[in-house]
């Protein structure tokens, strides 16, 4: 597993923390029903104190992503994939479609150039 | 739980101040860098909380009680050091049973496991190991003692990137199975960024910063743009430091922004911990406060 860590982000530690992982889970690196590293691994591993991984983590467990099985650790949820598609999907315009067009709007770009460019990219895609 | 308070805390040497008035408290199980430039202060602090050389004023108290001469608080403290305690004829192995007389107690388990890791010959004499080595058996003997206070100067002097990564990852791992107070003090800022909790900066015998890392980076800020715009929105802010690149300017704020409206053209974005430190203490820092 790689953490990619910014500190030039304004985004604090423990949330980098839960993204991350989040990421993780999302792209199959942790499957569902799956064990993730505990605390300490994590905190081990990239040299983060467990107080922050733990932080990461609770943000985690309170979207039902992962849960605390009693004494074995932390496992991924049951449709915990399908939960961070529909978070991502909300999202999504805050994430992307409003710095589009912000930039947009920098470069001059008029409406119907960047539908069309959308409609390229759908295009180019398939 | 133990409490560790330092109240106003002063260290002359003749007409020189090295410490001018230090208050801080410590909290128990949790790790701190105390960061300063050199000279500022920071390991005649250390020698000071842990009863090595007396203040000229102030106090030091565990659980409210001073801790000049109290045995029962400095056992709950170790020092590691550049300083070399130990007499250079005496075995690694030695300095091992000294220490736990000493403490009345040592993680033995522990000390040969990282000795194993770290390639140290535990019978071979004090004097004769290199710098990277003397710094390693006192970072064991730091890991393996009792105590609750468990301070750290330089610890990472002489050893190579290896060595550094097998030590913090044996710190978040010891500190994971017996949570206790560690004070790192160190140079090496980016290597310890996410490893500690809390943060004390001290310039020139002062406390600077006495704060969490999240709050402090928190407060952090860098402002990119072109000049004229990222001087309006900085305009009344506490602007640390500032560089140009051609008609861009960064600056560096530090504490709260105001709500002014945020120009198209600039960006906010996060500070890291070694970029605050060098803008925080830098001498010609003070120029840039408008």
């Amino acid at each position: 597993m790689q953490f990619n860590l910014d500190d030039n982000s304004q985004e604090p530690l423990y949330l980098q923390v839960a993204r991350q992982l989040e990421d993780a889970i999302f792209l199959k690196g942790f499957d569902e029903g799956e064990q993730v590293p505990s605390t300490t691994e994590i905190s081990k591993q990239f040299h983060i104190n467990p107080a922050t991984v733990l932080k990461g983590m609770n943000i985690l467990v309170s979207e039902e992503i992962i849960e605390k099985h009693r004494g074995l650790g932390m496992f991924v949820t049951k449709n915990a994939r399908e939960r961070i598609k529909v978070k991502r999907q909300n999202e999504f315009y805050s994430d992307y479609i409003q710095n589009m067009v912000e930039e947009a709007r920098k470069l001059n770009l008029s409406k119907q150039q960047l539908l069309d460019m959308i409609e390229r990219g759908f295009e180019e895609n398939e | 739980m133990n409490e560790l308070k330092l109240t106003e805390v002063k260290k002359h040497y003749g007409n020189k101040s090295v410490l001018d008035g230090v208050t801080v408290q410590l909290q128990p199980n949790t790790i701190y860098g105390l960061l300063g430039r050199n000279g500022a202060g920071k390991s005649t602090l250390l020698n000071i909380v842990t009863n090595r050389i007396p203040a000229t004023a102030g106090s030091v108290t565990m659980n409210d009680r001073d801790v000049t001469n109290n045995d029962e608080a400095l056992q709950q403290m170790y020092l590691m050091s550049e300083a070399n305690l130990y007499n250079p004829r005496l075995r690694v192995n030695e300095i091992f049973k000294e220490t736990a007389r000493m403490y009345g107690g040592f993680n033995f388990g522990l000390a040969s496991r990282l000795a194993h890791e770290f390639g140290l010959n535990v019978n071979a004499r004090n004097g004769k190991l290199s710098t990277g080595y003397r710094s390693i058996y006192k970072l064991i003997v730091a890991l393996c003692v009792p105590a609750d206070y468990i301070f750290l100067d330089e610890p990472t002097l002489g050893l190579d990137a290896n060595h550094r990564d097998l030590f913090y990852r044996t710190l978040m791992d010891t500190y994971a199975e017996r949570p206790r107070t560690f004070v790192i003090a160190t140079h090496l800022i980016e290597e310890i960024a996410h490893i500690i909790e809390r943060l004390v900066i001290i310039k020139t015998g002062s406390v600077l910063v006495d704060s969490s890392v999240e709050e402090t980076l928190a407060q952090s800020h860098v402002i990119l743009g072109p000049q004229a715009e990222v001087a309006a929105y900085t305009a009344g802010l506490n602007v640390i430091g500032e560089e140009s690149l051609g008609q861009l300017k960064v600056r560096y704020v530090y504490g709260a922004l105001d709500d002014k409206i945020l120009p198209d053209t600039v960006r906010i974005d996060g500070m890291d911990l070694q970029k605050l430190f060098i803008e925080l203490t830098n001498e010609e820092g003070d120029e840039h406060v408008i």
